[in-house]
């Protein structure tokens, strides 16, 4: 029974180790005989274990919020949405336009400026051109005059900052980036943001993913309605000329890029080339809804469905949901467009209501999909952003600092080893070698949940350490208070492991639970400390507990009888 | 065998008022620091880099200095906290330094600071030449940027309250294996911990960084690991020992687990105190936080959460008991638990064991 129980034990911990060692030095190519070399295992262990920025580095990214284009745009819509108020409300507009250089004006020409005041009555009530603490109002002439004030323009261009500042942290913790760091960049005036992140697989593919504005709108394309087909143009200006006479286009009008998709099935040699199939469309301003009504987004493949076709399936949230619905329901076998930043992706006639889904089209591949779905869930950016500068740089703990830290670490664990050795004589053996296991283990664990090891993860193996030693300092000093007592030595051990076992489950158990707290709620460094103390613990109660209650085992069973116990 | 101790019987509780003492008065050191500092417009800790931001500095050497000698010429300007990163570049070094505000003027200064520091390793190459073309400058400073904090203030308030919940957690598990009375115990003692060692980066302003966050959180699974084990010796000699008053019990327990305590906070103190000694400047703050938080952490579970574990248990008994009473003598109730509580905290003080007639708890 007991050779037996030995044996099994001895399998599993083979087993454990074994695969704990491959995790850690094996390499994950076919493996050739320089792998299992020392500089072999330690190129591997080097390319399994992501350090994070302060232990090795990584890329310094820092980018420019141009929120310039974020007051252009809105200086922009309050045009429109303006001139569209004052026809609403009956009054003739001349003109309507935004000034975006040399300070931020929306200018209204009206035929009759004796009625200025009521159409700037009627505006502001329609547009929130009427907040005097953003917009100073003046009449000069014929003109209706909104100057967006300095004050103004610094908040919201801070505000716009920190929204994009927002977004890319939520799209970096999307992507599944670990550990990075993201702060303002510079003064405040210059509405920089710097990012640091350890290394990443594909620089260029997050560079493009964080850079993304997915700008989504919805908008009523001006056709005749379907049967006929939707009306389009072969150039912009032929496009801009149908709607104006003089070249200049009605604030209320946007002409949009649109290249039609390639029908699959055809084979005709004018449909394979993009130029061919590029056309222009006239749509209304403002859009019916835009992105910031969206409540989830993701990549389907499409029903035809080759390997890389791919659409996206949006949702509304009530309100956009509510203003689509009735917007749809009033324009039944009219044209609607998908745009997506400023160019058309579909066009397609309303065949009935619609309420809160719909999707976008585009002959996406997998990823570029899922990459869109992605931006489009975390929200638009306010404004375009431009990156500045990027390079490599080193750990930010310094090297200097690290390589101390490291030989400090490696002076306390000879100090705890020396002493386990001299205190508990043969039994140290047994610690040192739970100790050893344990550390191999929780490295095998890191890997396989792809953590990032920081300084705070540090903390987190220190502490674990600490509670290793700690278990198996209670298992002797309990074996030896036992032994004192009289008992022999095997009821010694058993009781010593015994009492002590519980001590050690309600130590572990009660930090693992405040762990979990930390990683579940936590964030990047208190997350990081999280993770490798749970890790380390759950492999300490293994390692201290079961391997070393082994070595008892297999030290009593070589002997007959057991005279003295080496503790 | 080499053994540290033999048969100990040390009447830790009998000190507990001292302890306790100690410990008020520790927190209130580091509470007034922070408090005097705060009024007099100084700043109660001294934050680093990743709190508050600061001033980013890039140079570029003719013959690039170790990280080591550049960070011991900024102390010599006064400099205690800069951050020195390499780059891509083997010539280009950033150099942080804490200083708040994001003006031009503050970076300017941030400026001449590495500047003054930087001319112990030459002259700086002329503002109108490249680093090559002047054959005199040693350096030159490329750029020079402001910084905003790595860890806002929002970051800040959600490890507060995350670190809470945890503790939430530690008080339900201990109370569900032990008692209410034990989990409120250890965590006020963890409570202590963490005070006292703040209180110790408040006096000597020594720097707080992200590292020293994660020290603490440590530090708090440390102790709770220490309390835990003094406890669980409770629990277990409770029932081996059911005439034992628990005044008795926890002297014994504690005595009984001394020299695991000691062996245990003994090695893991050597080893901090090798980080401490070796490990470092940039490190200092992660390692001194952690050395005062292990020595405060096995003090605590003796010193502090004992006594406040014995202290409630007692009250509770002792209004049980009046309860008990006021069952068959139901007036004038509140009078009467109070002088019994007051009794056996008379009893306890004398420190006479006493015997508790076998209505054990567990």
């Amino acid at each position: 029974m007991k050779k037996k129980n030995l044996l099994q034990r001895t399998i599993l911990i083979a087993i454990v180790t074994l695969f704990g060692l491959y995790i850690v030095v094996g390499p994950r190519h076919r493996p050739s005989l320089k792998d299992f070399g020392w500089s072999g295992m330690k190129a591997t262990l080097a390319s399994n274990i992501h350090l994070g920025l302060d232990l090795k580095g990584g890329s310094h990214l820092v980018m420019r919020v141009k929120t310039e284009e974020f007051l252009k745009h809105l200086t922009e819509g309050n045009t429109v949405a303006a001139d569209n108020a004052a026809k609403e409300a009956g009054f003739e507009v001349k003109a309507a336009r935004a000034e975006t250089t040399g300070g931020h004006r929306v200018i209204v020409q009206v035929v009759d400026p004796s009625k200025a005041e009521d159409i700037k009555t009627a505006i502001q009530k329609k547009v929130e051109l009427g907040d005097t603490t953003t917009w100073s109002y003046s009449l000069s002439g014929d003109q209706l005059i909104w100057t967006m004030t300095g004050s103004a323009e610094r908040l919201l261009a801070d505000n716009a900052t920190t929204q994009a500042l927002n977004i890319i942290d939520s799209r970096i913790n999307a992507l599944g980036i670990t550990e990075p760091t993201l702060q303002t960049h510079g003064s405040q005036s210059s509405h920089q943001i710097l990012l640091q992140m350890p290394g990443v697989q594909d620089p260029e593919r997050v560079k493009n993913l964080l850079k993304g504005e997915s700008r989504l709108e919805m908008v009523h394309v001006v056709s005749p309605p379907s049967p006929a087909p939707a009306q389009t143009y072969a150039t912009d200006a032929e496009a801009i000329a149908s709607v104006s006479s003089g070249g200049t286009l009605p604030a209320n009008r946007r002409v949009l890029k649109y290249v039609e998709r390639m029908d699959p099935t055809s084979t005709a040699p004018e449909d394979q080339t993009r130029e061919k199939r590029t056309k222009w469309v006239i749509v209304e301003a403002p859009a019916i809804i835009d992105g910031s009504e969206l409540r989830n987004a993701s990549a389907v493949p499409t029903r035809a469905g080759g390997t890389d076709d791919f659409e996206i399936n949006f949702s509304l949230k009530k309100n956009g949901a509510d203003k689509f619905g009735a917007w749809t329901g009033a324009h039944i076998n009219e044209y609607m467009g998908v745009v997506l930043n400023d160019e058309v992706q579909s066009i397609a006639f309303i065949k009935s209501q619609i309420f809160d889904s719909g999707q976008i089209e585009g002959r996406f591949t997998k990823q570029s999909a899922e990459d869109l779905a992605l931006t489009l869930r975390s929200g638009a950016l306010p404004a375009p952003i431009e990156y500045l500068e990027e390079r490599t740089v080193g750990p930010s703990l310094g090297q200097d600092s690290i390589n101390s830290g490291v030989r400090a670490s490696l002076v306390g664990l000879a100090l705890v080893v020396l002493f386990m050795l001299i205190y508990y004589r043969g039994s140290g053996i047994n610690a040192v070698v739970a100790l050893v296991l344990n550390m191999i283990l929780m490295m095998a664990g890191l890997i396989l949940f792809g953590a990032t090891l920081t300084l705070p993860g540090i903390a987190g193996i220190i502490l674990t350490i600490g509670m290793a030693v700690d278990s198996n300092v209670l298992i002797f000093e309990r074996i030896r208070e036992e032994l004192r007592t009289g008992k022999t030595i095997p009821s010694a051990i058993d009781q010593g492991f015994g009492r002590a076992f519980i001590t050690i489950i309600d130590t572990h158990v009660t930090t693992i639970i405040s762990s979990l707290f930390l990683f579940v709620f936590g964030t990047g460094p208190i997350r990081g400390f999280a993770v490798t103390l749970v890790i380390g613990l759950l492999i300490n109660l293994f390692s201290a507990v079961y391997v070393s209650r082994t070595i008892f085992i297999w030290e009593l069973g070589r002997k007959e009888k057991m005279e003295s116990l080496s503790i | 065998m080499i053994q540290i101790f033999k048969d100990v019987r040390i009447d830790w509780l009998a000190n507990r008022r001292a302890f306790i003492a100690v410990s008020v008065l520790l927190m209130l050191g580091g509470l007034f620091s922070a408090i005097i500092r705060q009024a007099t417009g100084h700043q109660a800790f001294n934050l680093g880099v990743d709190f508050k931001g600061g001033t980013v500095v890039t140079a570029k050497f003719k013959q690039r200095p170790s990280d080591e000698e550049i960070r011991a010429s900024l102390v010599k300007q006064g400099i205690r906290d800069a951050i020195v990163q390499a780059t891509d570049k083997p010539d280009t070094v950033l150099i942080k330094l804490p200083l708040e505000g994001v003006s031009q003027a503050e970076v300017e200064t941030g400026r001449a600071l590495v500047r003054n520091s930087l001319n112990a390793f030459g002259t700086e190459a002329k503002a109108d030449l490249h680093l090559a073309a002047d054959p005199n400058g040693a350096y030159e400073i490329v750029g020079t940027d402001a910084v905003g904090a790595v860890a806002g203030a929002q970051l800040r308030n959600k490890a507060i309250a995350v670190t809470l919940a945890a503790l939430v957690g530690i008080l339900v598990y201990i109370a569900l294996r032990f008692e209410w009375t034990y989990g409120a115990a250890a965590v006020i003692a963890v409570f202590h911990d963490v005070l006292v060692t703040l209180g110790f980066f408040s006096i000597f302003q020594w720097e707080v960084s992200l590292t020293v966050i994660a020290a603490l959180l440590t530090l708090v699974g440390f102790s709770v690991n220490d309390t835990i084990v003094v406890f669980d010796r409770i629990r277990e000699n409770r029932r081996l020992h059911r005439r034992d008053s628990l005044y008795k019990v926890t002297n014994d327990s504690i005595n009984q687990t001394l020299s695991r305590t000691v062996i245990t906070s003994g090695l893991v103190f050597l080893s901090v105190l090798a980080m401490v000694l070796f490990g470092g400047e940039v490190l200092r703050g992660f390692s001194l936080a952690l050395l005062i938080g292990i020595v405060f952490g096995t003090y605590s579970s003796v010193a502090i959460a004992s006594p406040i574990m014995v202290w409630w248990e007692q009250r509770i008994e002792a209004a049980n008991r009046a309860a008990a009473v006021n069952l068959n003598k139901p007036i004038r109730g509140g009078v009467q638990s109070q002088t019994k509580t007051a009794a056996s905290r008379d009893a306890m003080a004398a420190g006479a064991p006493k015997r508790s007639g076998g209505a054990s708890r567990i």
